[in-house]
């Protein structure tokens, strides 16, 4: 309690010299608050990745094992089941935040929320969507996915799958006010999905027929950035909506 | 330059049914407010509003004589709010708690700012346990230690002695006093008796009436 | 002009407003509904390819433009309301929400009825017919998160971001769906997609579109000024207006 004059003296932030290098920080940390969360409870990443590993078991078992019935639906199933395993772990996007009290300080803080939602769904594709992109080559052998494709599976699922979080954190946020949204979630996310999967199993199939699969990602990336200039700010209002209500 | 946050003709309707109408108020350094009113008149809701947290209210609301709405950033950098749940993760030690609130807060990085910010309120030695091994006390207190760790003029506090025992409670008063007295301002809901030394108002609401009173 | 709206948008004035224009506006659907539809379905010309069975046209047609209508139409009451604040915004938007999806549902169901001839099946993944199937889902969306808040305000506004986003999403969509339907080379024709009708086919279409919009704005009226007093029931001139009817 030294200083005591200074400690309770009005601020205002000086908008030229400061508020870059303190929303760089502030990022940052929540960044890194959010990765170690998730590193003391590695469930959370692992069992999507199970998830994943788990559905793909079941087709050919529900199907059939015939490699090249497999080989013409496994585009299609792998990005279905990537997709459905992204959504498992978006419904903890923010409510545990909201549930002990840290998603309202998040709100107060002096920085733009859209950025701060940001830096929480950048943790999500990092810990969801780009784990399950790398594994999904492995799941495509089992599948017989034909050779020359696997690059652009993994690349189009970790393009798409920022997509998916990005939107995903719209009804992430507007159901964290809602007991047991995780049904609800899905519901609301799963038709704005639609077009991300089309491009994304159409860049697969693409590659498999030897088509240039240039047009299907740079249509995945177009919606990327469209999603990261809207998304943002409907994230931040849906937040606000939630606590509010 | 002192701070100064006012309230005109403040009115909140929830699902049809007004908690307040018409409250006038300023809030100036170097007094308590002490929000009173029975459960669900709508305390955590004038808290939540003159945060900053709640829109859809009438009236208006000014930050140093500017439309808070317009001052937004300069009024948070100014605030610390501590709402009904601390806002501690129970899966990180109260040091990485508070390593987040510090760089949310623009207060740097020190470490040895987040010792001094525990050992205030009393946490010294389980600053390297996860929270949720502590007690609710010590969680509350964990939230606590940001009233040291990133200065505020402007507190508005909810119900901040829950699970506070006797002794923490008169170190929390003691910590208020002081805070008031160096030109701060406090705004608080709590069920519990008050002793603080320094100027104090009580706004009563209920009955879709806000009165001040001092 | 900003006082007019202003003054429109108080639940009172709109609830005397419309209590005089909802009567006009059911008798336009009643007599152009009736007028289209026996035109359409009775004396237009049948089609040189699909014969009796293009007649379903005359609803399929004017429900599917409903539905992407009062999609967008409900987007931009959620926009009034959330910049603005005015309820009744809010009001018209969750009373529309239903005809919406029943709209959507009508025109899926005759998409499928269509299909039977046209197709042999009763469904087809027409590209049409996809994104309405998926117009149809964005509705169902709209209306559960509206319930699933236990604050109304707090539903009102998270259907009116989730309408919103959804409104802005459909372009997209759409493109997406023609695109992955053109990609898979269809085995049949579009059921839509035709040359230049003449003029006896599309005169009758065009009656039936006026009325089913006519059907839109008288249905919303009425059911907005249920809503109306739905929600102003303990404001004083709703309980006077009671009071004066029982």
């Amino acid at each position: 309690m030294s200083r005591p004059e200074a400690r309770s003296a009005i601020v205002s932030p000086d908008r030229a010299r400061g508020v870059d290098a303190s929303l760089t920080s502030a990022l940052y940390a929540t960044m890194r608050r959010d990765l170690i969360l998730l590193l003391r409870r590695p469930g959370a990443v692992l069992n999507p990745l199970a998830f994943f590993a788990l559905v793909i078991t079941l087709f050919p078992i529900g199907i059939s094992p015939d490699p090249e019935l497999l080989a013409i639906i496994a585009p299609g199933l792998l990005w279905v089941a990537a997709l459905l395993a992204a959504l498992l772990s978006l419904d903890g996007l923010f409510r545990e935040d909201a549930e002990d009290g840290a998603l309202e300080q998040l709100l107060l803080a002096p920085h733009p929320l859209p950025a701060l939602a940001l830096a929480k769904v950048a943790v999500h594709w990092l810990t969801t969507g780009l784990p399950l992109a790398l594994m999904a080559p492995v799941l495509g052998v089992m599948l017989s996915l034909p050779l020359g494709s696997y690059g652009v599976l993994a690349l189009s699922l970790a393009l798409g799958s920022a997509t998916l979080s990005v939107i995903g954190a719209i009804g992430a946020a507007l159901t964290v006010g809602v007991s047991r949204g995780g049904v609800l979630l899905s519901l609301l996310v799963l038709p704005l999905y639609v077009p991300v999967l089309i491009f994304g199993a159409g860049a697969v199939q693409a590659a498999i027929a030897g088509s240039g699969v240039a047009a299907h990602l740079a249509l995945l990336g177009a919606l990327l950035a469209a999603a990261l200039v809207f998304a943002p700010w409907a994230i931040a209002a849906s937040l606000r909506i939630s606590l509010n209500g | 330059m002192s701070l100064c946050l006012e309230a005109r003709k403040l009115a909140c309707e929830r699902d049809d049914r007004w908690l307040f109408r018409d409250l006038e108020l300023v809030i100036r350094g170097g007094e308590v407010l002490r929000v009173e009113g029975p459960n669900g008149s709508g305390k955590t809701t004038l808290l939540k509003i003159l945060s900053g947290q709640l829109t859809d209210y009438r009236g208006e609301l000014f930050w140093q004589e500017e439309p808070l709405h317009k001052a937004r950033r300069d009024f948070l950098a100014n605030l610390l709010y501590l709402g009904h749940a601390p806002g501690v993760k129970a899966a990180l030690t109260p040091l990485e708690n508070l390593a987040w609130y510090q760089a949310l807060a623009g207060a740097g990085s020190a470490e040895a700012d987040r010792m001094s910010a525990l050992e205030a309120v009393g946490l010294a030695g389980f600053e390297d346990l996860p929270a949720g091994q502590l007690s609710a006390g010590q969680q509350r207190r964990v939230a606590l230690a940001r009233l040291e760790l990133t200065p505020r003029p402007l507190w508005i506090l909810d119900e901040p002695f829950t699970a506070i025992d006797r002794e923490g409670v008169a170190d929390l008063e003691a910590r208020l006093a002081a805070h008031v007295q160096a030109g701060g301002s406090v705004v608080l809901t709590t069920h519990q008796a008050l002793h603080v030394p320094v100027p104090m108002r009580r706004i009563r609401l209920g009955e879709g009436h806000g009165h001040v009173a001092s | 002009m900003w006082a007019f709206i202003h003054k429109l948008g108080s639940p009172k004035v709109f609830y005397a407003l419309s209590a005089r224009l909802s009567p006009w506006f059911w008798t336009a659907a009643a007599v152009l509904i009736g007028t289209g539809g026996v035109w359409g379905l009775a004396f237009a010309p049948a089609d040189y390819q699909q014969g009796d069975s293009f007649r379903i046209i005359y609803v399929h047609v004017p429900a599917a433009f409903l539905a992407q209508s009062i999609f967008v139409v409900m987007a931009l009451a959620g926009l009034v309301f959330m910049v603005w604040k005015i309820k009744l915004a809010d009001m018209a938007a969750t009373a529309m929400a239903p005809l919406g999806a029943g709209m959507t549902f009508v025109a899926l169901l005759s998409g499928a009825v269509w299909g039977v001839p046209t197709w042999g099946t009763w469904w087809q993944w027409d590209a049409r017919l996809t994104s309405m199937l998926i117009l149809f889902f964005l509705y169902i969306g709209v209306i559960a998160l509206r319930g699933a808040f236990g604050s109304r305000d707090a539903g009102s506004r998270a259907a009116s971001v989730l309408t919103m986003v959804g409104v802005i999403n459909i372009p997209i969509i759409k493109y997406s769906v023609d695109w992955w339907y053109t990609l898979h080379q269809p085995a049949t024709f579009s059921i839509t997609s035709r040359p230049a009708m003449p003029t006896e086919m599309w005169l009758p279409l065009l009656i039936m579109v006026l009325g089913f919009y006519s059907f839109f704005i008288a249905v919303t009226l009425t059911r907005t000024r249920n809503e109306i007093l739905r929600r102003e029931s303990s404001k004083r001139w709703v309980r006077d207006l009671v009071g004066e009817a029982g």
